[in-house]
């Protein structure tokens, strides 16, 4: 049996095998470097690789994400921490005009390759501001990749994918999953010696063939508990499908399963207006409608912003019982 | 601004700098030629906007041709060049073809973007010219990148990062200010001071105008100046102590250079005449134009006469002509082309750029 490690180790294990991998692998963040990361995710990175791969920025944001898409047009290939995905919007013209579109408007003689990575998630009771959730908004602009791993194998996968990846990618991470552990195979296991985990290709974390739970990041645990209930205690036996990249998305696997299962509902922590869902529930029913035998669903998160209230804020986010009672009313 | 008696000594005394005495009397025409050639450019590019060649903007550098030809003029192999998006004049300069950057303008797909940037957007990592960048001030964390892949990649360089003076007051350049002289980043700030940032003069959207922009230097502790732009000598011996800076300290430097721009904003601008008077522009178009400056000091040293400019202005305009039937006969992009160039991966059909779906229209 493989180790368990958690997911913030897994993603060390990543940063470091690509710092090793490619001299031009630079990780720049607050407190990434002396203070071991906020979440410790780069601990011990610094000691080992130094002040020129792992880099102490300022809080400035706009600053060092700006700075490190400059150098990427040079041929460095920045990773980037931010503390919260939510001060993305600090920065957010450097995300969107100039990560996103400089290899447009230059007829393709530019490419980006940094990487932004960090935790975008609620449920820690840390206010609105500290709980956005933006895979959405980044993926609806066309030249960025959004990444969402859902556990410490993927995780690790994706991002060594990902800092290898010659477009800019926005990892988003979970402050909630960090400590939790799963299975990751030692290097020495694996028959490439290296475990990466394509951007694309989407993961049925369980086979089933009543119903499609489809999500990413932690909503796909939250899915893979509600499936087990729907199996005990109503003999629902639901398939659940991590899409672990959102663009580019698997629509192949999406639309297998669905083809199975003829019932679909998307869950995410996400808002749900123009959220992840939405499009995933167009692009169903648009492609394979008539092996529906029921509406596509969405759960999201409860549309109001991330409340503090620790006890209210565990039911904005989608809960096992939203899952398993909204399968209910379509199996 | 210097008077005119002013800027005549201050002629004479840049002239001597080095990096001026240097200069052979074929490398000081080819000056001249360069301001004149942007000039003619932009004044040819304007009589295609009125006749409905392109859409969108059309900010002309029309006065401030000496800042971007000056600047570029002293750079070498690992100086590298980024700007806002009155940028012709940079593209000029750093070698790019009149050819590609009208059939920019004319959306066709021969130009230097293919037809996808624009006016705004001109771009050639070849020539180390990284745009040609849309909003205030946001390239100016770039520039800061720029400088510090060349300091990481143990290059002796820099990279120059222009702007506009409406640009100070935006909060991702002083982050990059903070970033650069924090991390001994080889980058120049170059403010290019025309006084308006679009109808606000700097008087109405600066706090402490008297005090001039390179001041906000101070708060950084990093080397700054100011420098006359209407004197081509000057801002090249002004400049080269900044250059010199980046390449043996590695260290910044925000010059702020005085210059002016004889059109509006964008040729969109319909109140250009309104918020400067006539009189003022006037002053500058036949006083302080740094063209007609360094041309007369090229008749001073014996290198230039009338007939000699007229020949240049001449074949300038065949240039630019001809830049124009260039872009008049080449092809639109093809609407299939409208998702080549968004991804490095698919673009290059790599197994990462064939996985997934990257495109849902």
């Amino acid at each position: 049996m493989a180790r368990l490690i958690e997911y913030r180790d897994a993603l060390r294990e990543g940063l470091d095998e690509e710092l090793a991998h490619d001299d031009n692998v630079v990780l720049i963040g607050e407190e990434v470097a002396q203070y071991n990361g906020a979440y410790k995710v780069t601990e011990g990175l610094w000691k080992k690789w130094g002040d020129k791969r792992v880099v102490d920025a300022p809080i400035s944001e706009a600053g060092f994400i700006g700075m490190g898409i400059g150098a990427s047009m040079l041929g460095i290939r920045p990773v980037m921490e931010l503390m919260f995905f939510s001060f993305a919007y600090v920065a957010f013209d450097q995300m969107m005009n100039n990560a996103a579109t400089c290899r447009y408007m230059s007829g393709g003689l530019i490419n980006v390759p940094i990487v932004v990575r960090g935790p975008a998630n609620g449920g820690t009771n840390v206010g609105a501001t500290h709980s956005h959730t933006p895979e959405n908004i980044f993926a609806n602009m066309p030249g960025l990749k959004v990444v969402s791993p859902s556990n410490a194998y993927d995780a690790k996968g994706l991002i060594k994918a990902s800092i290898r990846d010659n477009d800019p990618v926005y990892f988003m991470e979970s402050t909630v999953l960090y400590g939790q552990k799963w299975e990751v195979p030692e290097n020495d296991e694996l028959p490439d010696g290296e475990l990466l985990v394509p951007l694309g290709k989407a993961d049925v974390k369980k086979e089933g063939t009543d119903i499609s739970l489809i999500g990413h990041g932690r909503a796909v645990i939250t899915s893979l508990e509600a499936a087990k209930i729907l199996e005990q205690e109503h003999g629902i036996n639901a398939e659940v499908v991590d899409l672990r990249s959102i663009r580019p998305l698997d629509e192949d696997t999406i639309l297998d399963s669905v083809r199975k299962t003829h019932r679909a509902i998307y869950i995410e922590e996400n808002k749900p207006f123009c959220g992840v869902g939405a499009q995933i529930a167009s692009m169903i029913q648009e492609r394979i409608f008539d092996y529906l035998d029921a509406p596509v669903l969405r759960i999201t998160s409860v549309d109001s912003p991330a409340i503090y209230s620790p006890p209210v804020e565990k039911e904005q986010l989608p809960t096992v019982s939203d899952i398993v009672e909204k399968a209910l009313s379509i199996c | 601004m210097e008077t005119t008696t002013k800027e005549e000594e201050a002629n004479a005394v840049f002239a001597e700098d080095p990096i001026n005495k240097s200069l052979s009397n074929e490398d000081k025409i080819d000056l001249l030629r360069q301001m004149v050639r942007v000039r003619r450019f932009e004044q040819v590019a304007l009589t295609e906007y009125q006749n409905d060649k392109m859409g969108g903007f059309l900010h002309l550098y029309i006065g401030q041709e000496s800042v971007a030809c000056g600047t570029i003029s002293i750079l070498g192999d690992h100086d590298h060049v980024i700007t806002a998006y009155r940028d012709h004049g940079h593209a000029l300069c750093v070698g790019m073809t009149m050819n590609e950057c009208m059939a920019e303008l004319f959306g066709k797909r021969t130009g230097c973007s293919k037809g996808k940037g624009g006016s705004m957007h001109y771009f050639a990592p070849d020539k180390n010219y990284w745009g040609g960048h849309g909003i205030v001030a946001g390239q100016t964390p770039l520039g800061a990148g720029l400088a510090y892949g060349v300091k990481y990649l143990g290059q002796k360089g820099s990279c120059l990062c222009y702007l506009g003076d409406g640009a100070v007051n935006q909060g991702a350049f002083h982050e990059a200010l903070n970033l650069a002289q924090l991390w001994d980043l080889p980058v120049i700030y170059v403010i290019e001071n025309n006084g308006y940032s679009m109808g606000t003069s700097q008087e109405r959207s600066s706090a402490h105008p008297e005090a001039g922009l390179a001041h906000r230097a101070l708060g950084y502790n990093m080397a700054w100046d100011q420098i006359n732009g209407v004197d081509l000598y000057e801002v090249r011996a002004k400049t080269k102590k900044a250059l010199d800076r980046a390449h043996n300290e590695s260290k910044p430097t925000l010059l702020e250079i005085f210059t002016y721009r004889h059109k509006g904003h964008s040729i969109a601008d319909a109140n250009a005449d309104k918020y400067r008077t006539k009189e003022e522009i006037q002053r500058y178009m036949h006083e302080h134009d740094p063209i007609t400056n360094f041309k007369d000091t090229l008749s001073d040293e014996g290198l230039i006469d009338d007939a000699g400019y007229k020949a240049l202005v001449k074949e300038a305009t065949k240039e630019a002509n001809d830049a124009v039937k260039f872009a008049d006969e080449s092809p639109y992009p093809d609407v299939s082309e409208l998702t080549d160039d968004v991804y490095w991966e698919v673009d290059n059909n790599t197994e990462a750029g064939r996985t997934g779906r990257h495109f849902f229209h």
